[in-house]
């Protein structure tokens, strides 16, 4: 009698680590703990996706991805030249940069100066001493210049002006023509001067 | 309105005491409740306040009229009045502001936040979605890292660094949302936009979202304020304000970094014959708020108080010294010390009446001793520039008890 209540316990015991053994393994299908221990979080292990959102569209991603890399990847379609440049420059620039971009006089420009053909720690820093990628000017007229009316010059414009403000620092020669393939290759003057940060906190002061 | 109200109420008064005014069923009948007891306020400022009662509840409460702390607006920016707050937390209507091309008024209900580049699922977040996520709050500053002026004696905290705040933020661990949209093994830096009139960028390392980023929408306890990017900004405990893209709507995962306006021509500065890009931690800081500028001292105790912070970890020790900096004696931490968080030191003086110079200086967790301007202008030159400017702050203490700033000459 003895023997048998044993026998059944065995099973049962069994059976029971089986069940325990298949819950587990359900629950390690998922939820996956977090790529990296998140300790601020309430919940110590989540699922990895809740389900929440939803897929972007293509023309959404579109719409909103103005940016443009120093490699290139970004730029759209479309060219610009010194001439152009020169011209939309005076009638949407000029206001607040300056007649030709430069700081001269006392008063100081609205803008910021963006011309001069020094480098190194001369002032004012413009695009000319200052300015590591060229790419950056396109990525950055497009996105907020002018600054009353934003996001308001075509692709071929904000071609034109980069190249009309690269040529007045005597970055690039007055005939150059601009466009997704060229102007990050433009090699900037203030480039060679800028170093990532080598500060890394204890006792050394950088 | 207001106005015409107390003149009725005036006339109608006529004789009767203010007194009975007040119990009366006449000026009651006349005037709603709450108007009436506004008034009796401001004719009544100087009686006795146990005499009687004074004005009910109300749907929002304000300061004292006695209070006055207000931001120092410049066009660009406006600063905290350090000096004027008793603890780590800054009001949200007196934090900081910078920004660079207005504030943008932003629907909630329509806002969305897009997250593509190097990920397994482009996705797009409605401020709903993301408060449905695990929500996560932590306290810790925002200090712009343009923040330190200098020049002449009559400065407050405020004029010297008051951009730099302290807020209890509530949102979603970056991380959460990374995992959401799945990261490509290639990423390695995500751009984040924000939706205001400069669509402002900036790059940030993702090793950053695997530690401490987070996506907030709640400062203090309720919405975050449109100055600081309602309805949802980034949070980047510790490195530069710049970073902590306010009215977030894009996110694009990368493998290199977008070398942006404000990551290039902005935010860095000469270091020697260099220019120093991508310096996201900001080091470590203190300064005394009490006493300061203009507030005037008597002989005998003063508690000397003050901030310190830093964007590596925690403050683990912070020294003042009331002999112009020839002696340092260790501060007195008010618990709990957060990392990456403002934390409020104190120190017991007793001035002898002698003109002196009190200063403080931190310690942080990595062993990083705040330097003074002359350490720093030795290590980065003398065109030093603007950026990550943290030298120790003096203040003259004169024999007549006035304080003032002590203004160092750094530029060229």
């Amino acid at each position: 009698m003895q023997e048998n209540i044993k026998q059944m316990d065995k099973r049962l015991l069994f059976l029971f680590g089986l069940l325990l053994a298949m819950i587990l393994l359900s629950v390690n299908d998922s939820f996956v703990a977090a790529q990296k221990p998140q300790p601020l979080t309430d919940s110590l292990r989540k699922p990895l996706r809740f389900g929440f959102g939803r897929s972007a569209t293509g023309a959404e991603i579109t719409a909103w991805d103005i940016d443009v890399r120093p490699d290139g990847k970004g730029l759209p379609a479309g060219q610009g030249d010194v001439k152009k440049g020169k011209l939309i420059y005076a009638a949407k620039c000029a206001v607040c940069h300056g007649r030709d971009g430069k700081q001269t006089g006392a008063v100081k420009l609205v803008g910021g100066a963006l011309v001069s053909d020094t480098l190194a720690t001369a002032k004012p820093k413009t695009v000319g001493n200052y300015w590591p990628y060229a790419t950056t000017l396109f990525d950055y007229i497009r996105r907020a210049m002018p600054y009353n009316l934003p996001g308001s010059l075509t692709n071929n414009e904000v071609y034109s002006l980069s190249a009309y403000l690269l040529n007045a620092n005597k970055i690039i020669g007055a005939d150059a023509v601009l466009n997704a393939n060229n102007l990050s290759k433009v090699i900037m003057p203030a480039k060679k001067l800028f170093i990532m940060d080598d500060r890394k906190g204890g006792a050394e002061i950088k | 309105m207001k106005k015409e109200i107390k003149l009725n109420v005036e006339n109608k008064a006529g004789g009767i005491s203010r007194r009975s005014l007040l119990g009366g069923v006449l000026a009651a009948a006349v005037l709603p409740l709450g108007e009436l007891f506004a008034l009796e306020k401001d004719v009544n400022i100087t009686d006795d306040p146990t005499k009687m009662p004074g004005p009910g509840p109300s749907a929002l409460g304000k300061r004292s009229g006695f209070e006055n702390p207000v931001r120092k607006p410049s066009d660009i920016s406006s600063r905290t009045p350090l000096q004027d707050l008793h603890g780590t937390i800054t009001p949200a209507d007196l934090h900081f502001e910078r920004h660079h091309a207005g504030i943008p008024n932003i629907d909630p209900a329509k806002h969305q936040l897009l997250i593509h580049g190097l990920v397994e699922r482009p996705m797009m977040f409605t401020l709903a979605d993301l408060k449905r996520f695990p929500s996560v709050t932590r306290t810790c500053f925002i200090e712009c890292a343009g923040n330190f002026r200098t020049g002449k004696e009559e400065m407050t905290p405020q004029d010297i660094l008051g951009l730099t705040s302290q807020s209890e933020w509530t949102g979603v661990l970056l991380s959460t949302i990374f995992n959401e949209v799945g990261i490509d093994a290639a990423a390695k830096w995500f751009l984040a936009e924000g939706a205001d009139a400069a669509v402002m960028t900036r790059t940030i390392p993702l090793a950053k979202a695997w530690d401490d980023a987070m996506i907030v929408y709640a400062q203090n306890g309720e919405a975050i304020r449109p100055e600081q990017g309602y309805p949802i900004r980034l949070l980047l405990p510790g490195f530069e304000g710049n970073m902590n893209i306010k009215w977030l709507r894009r996110i694009e995962l990368s493998e290199e970094p977008y070398m942006t306006r404000e990551e290039t021509s902005r935010y860095t500065y000469p270091v020697k014959d260099k220019i120093r890009m991508f310096s996201f931690e900001m080091d470590a800081r203190s300064i005394i708020t009490y006493p300061s500028y203009p507030q005037q001292i008597n002989k005998g105790y003063v508690e000397i108080r003050g901030l310190a912070w830093s964007g590596r970890g925690k403050v683990s020790k912070v020294e003042v010294s009331t002999d112009g900096g020839k002696s340092w004696e260790i501060a007195k931490l008010q618990e709990p010390v957060l990392s990456k968080a403002h934390t409020y030191f104190r120190y017991l003086w007793n001035w002898n009446g002698v003109s002196t110079e009190i200063l403080s200086r931190v310690t942080d967790e990595t062993g990083y001793l705040q330097p003074t301007l002359k350490q720093l202008v030795e290590a980065r030159g003398e065109n030093i520039g603007g950026y990550h400017m943290n030298p120790i702050t003096a203040w003259k203490i004169r024999e007549d008890g006035a304080v003032l700033f002590k203004p160092e000459n750094y530029t060229k």
